[in-house]
């Protein structure tokens, strides 16, 4: 095709801007900005008037390379799109093509993948929190949060192989099980993590110059929420206990009690407080986990998607055949269409998957919280002021892999 | 149970009912859509559009499924509405009227798939750039296609 050089997308407020006001531009490439987002702000003195938030600069065309793969092969582009925490990213798309198949995994996965799932939440929060008090300059509290993040990544490294992009589920279960002494360091992780968190607890949470920049700043009502999509910690700092891993519980979440942390006013500060809270809670969930931890496979007994072992496979014929098959045909999933959700550290994180009963998907659609929530941030930017947009922004934790896709 | 409720309650608005996985599904006419989803918001709390996409059925005509998901705090349940689009009048009234948050998500179906959410002042390219030809995500588009918006350094 001819390649032209097409103009950037340009934004109504540069034509319709009253001529008294400035209009601004803030990214894509802006160090608070993170993961590349486009603000363009029209300004009253420094009180932002009207704003137009423009994503899109990450996208890689990631629905349509999952219809050219097969479903083993689509797991590492899921890691991809939230790459903080791209366990639960796995874990949902595995759920959907699980369903599909009408594989029930097996209990020690189960209660492995809701454990995984905490440990990622905390790593996102965290990262959220860290990047975002940074910007305001909390220097302290982000080493101390980045201190702790790695220590998860370096623990997860341990299981997975990797630090941030795992690829670790299989459908029917998982790459592997867990290593000698993984468990006993995971609980001095988390010793480590809830010393760390309470240390931030006294750094921040009654810090005038942190209250001054936080409370009241881009308030927003349960309503409008749920007008403009809010889903996740930010819909929860509004007030409403909406949470699927109490509503419609997965995995192991059925079994483990725990509280959905709500806030009171839907600003800054609340989503700040709500990500804390439910860092408590990931901690408890994910003791729980251990103790429900039961001994078995973790891996399902299925041919239809499972590997044959290695010692099968250098001397019989059939399993030799059996893993070629697996590995340069693919799973063969069933027809039929799902749409699967799970609550990711983001919000509401849904595939919808079409198969067509081949070896790839016919469509794979991601419902991601990141791309929702950016289409209603003008909403909480404009009123307040241009220094108030970086905070907000930060407090929204939105993540360009999974925003663009 | 929601789906036979809501079966009978939107009697004559829909064209079929079914459901896969649990998740009830109305198939409607474009016509219809606005007014189902209205009473769907308003009767039965289906506050949060959590959704829209297409699907292209390049064999079929009409050619392309727009899909939409909602979901319902009072029912907990979720809920999928399908209108079908011929590929030469790819259109359907916007949302944006009833929820906010269909304003970017339409914007992504236009750049994707070209369907045109009637109503819809902002269709401006969301995820690809202005004065990209095409839309990526139709089964015709071929994936090796590249549209570099700065030249290849020879």
């Amino acid at each position: 095709m001819p390649t032209t050089h097409p103009p950037a997308v340009r934004s109504w407020l540069e034509n319709s801007a009253d001529p008294e006001s400035v209009v601004l531009n803030i990214g894509p490439s802006h160090p608070a900005t993170h993961g590349t987002i486009q603000i363009i702000a029209e300004l009253v003195g420094e009180t932002v008037k009207r704003a137009d938030v423009h994503c899109g600069y990450l996208h890689r065309g990631f629905e349509k390379e999952s219809e050219h793969h097969t479903y083993h092969k689509v797991i590492p582009y899921t890691d991809r799109l939230n790459y903080c925490s791209a366990l639960n990213n796995n874990f949902v798309f595995a759920d959907a093509v699980e369903k599909l198949l009408g594989l029930t995994i097996t209990p020690r996965c189960k209660v492995l993948r809701t454990l995984l799932s905490e440990y990622s939440r905390i790593a996102d929060h965290l990262t959220c929190i860290a990047a975002s008090v940074m910007e305001m300059g909390a220097m302290t509290a982000f080493l101390y949060m980045m201190t702790v993040r790695d220590y998860i990544y370096e623990h997860l490294n341990h299981l997975t192989g990797a630090r941030l992009t795992h690829s670790y589920v299989r459908i029917g279960g998982l790459a592997r099980d867990l290593p000698q002494g993984w468990l006993e360091r995971l609980e001095e992780v988390l010793k480590f993590t809830e010393e760390y968190i309470a240390r931030i607890h006294g750094l921040l949470d009654r810090n005038r110059i942190f209250i001054d920049r936080t409370r009241n700043v881009a308030k927003m009502t349960t309503a409008h929420a749920l007008n403009w999509g809010y889903t996740g910690p930010i819909l929860r700092s509004t007030g409403l206990a909406m949470d699927q891993r109490k509503d419609a519980p997965y995995l192991a979440y059925g079994d483990l009690d725990f509280e959905v942390p709500v806030g009171i006013m839907g600003d800054n500060y609340d989503r700040y407080y709500v990500r804390m809270c439910e860092i408590d809670e990931s901690i408890s969930m994910i003791r729980q986990c251990v103790r429900l931890l039961p001994d078995g496979p973790i891996n399902v007994d299925d041919r239809r998607v499972m590997l044959p072992e290695k010692e099968y496979v250098y001397t019989q014929i059939e399993a030799l055949i059996h893993h070629f098959k697996l590995v340069m045909e693919g799973i063969h999933v069933p027809a039929g269409e799902i749409y699967v959700s799970h609550e990711s550290p983001n919000g509401e994180l849904g595939f919808y998957l079409i198969s067509d009963g081949s070896t790839r998907p016919y469509k794979l659609h991601i419902r991601a919280p990141s791309f929702v929530h950016m289409g209603g941030m003008h909403t909480l930017l404009e009123g307040y002021q241009v220094a108030d947009i970086v905070p907000t922004f930060g407090s929204m934790n939105m993540i360009g892999g999974e925003c663009d896709r | 149970m929601v789906n036979p409720d809501l079966q009978q309650e939107l009697h004559g608005q829909y064209e079929e009912a079914t459901e896969s996985f649990g998740m009830p599904e109305l198939r409607l006419r474009a016509e219809n859509l606005l007014a189902v989803v209205q009473r769907l918001k308003s009767e039965f709390g289906f506050e949060l559009f959590l959704d829209v996409t297409a699907i292209d059925h390049v064999e079929r005509s009409p050619r392309f499924d727009v899909v939409y998901h909602f979901y319902s705090r009072p029912l907990n349940a979720r809920f999928r509405l399908k209108v079908a689009v011929p590929e030469n009048e790819p259109t359907v009234p916007t949302l944006t009227t009833l929820y906010g948050s269909a304003r970017y998500m339409e914007r992504e179906v236009h750049d994707m798939y070209g369907i045109v959410f009637t109503g819809n002042t902002d269709l401006r390219p969301i995820l690809l750039y202005e004065g990209f030809v095409g839309h990526p995500l139709r089964k015709d588009y071929p994936m090796e296609a590249e549209q570099p918006i700065v030249n290849y350094r020879q």
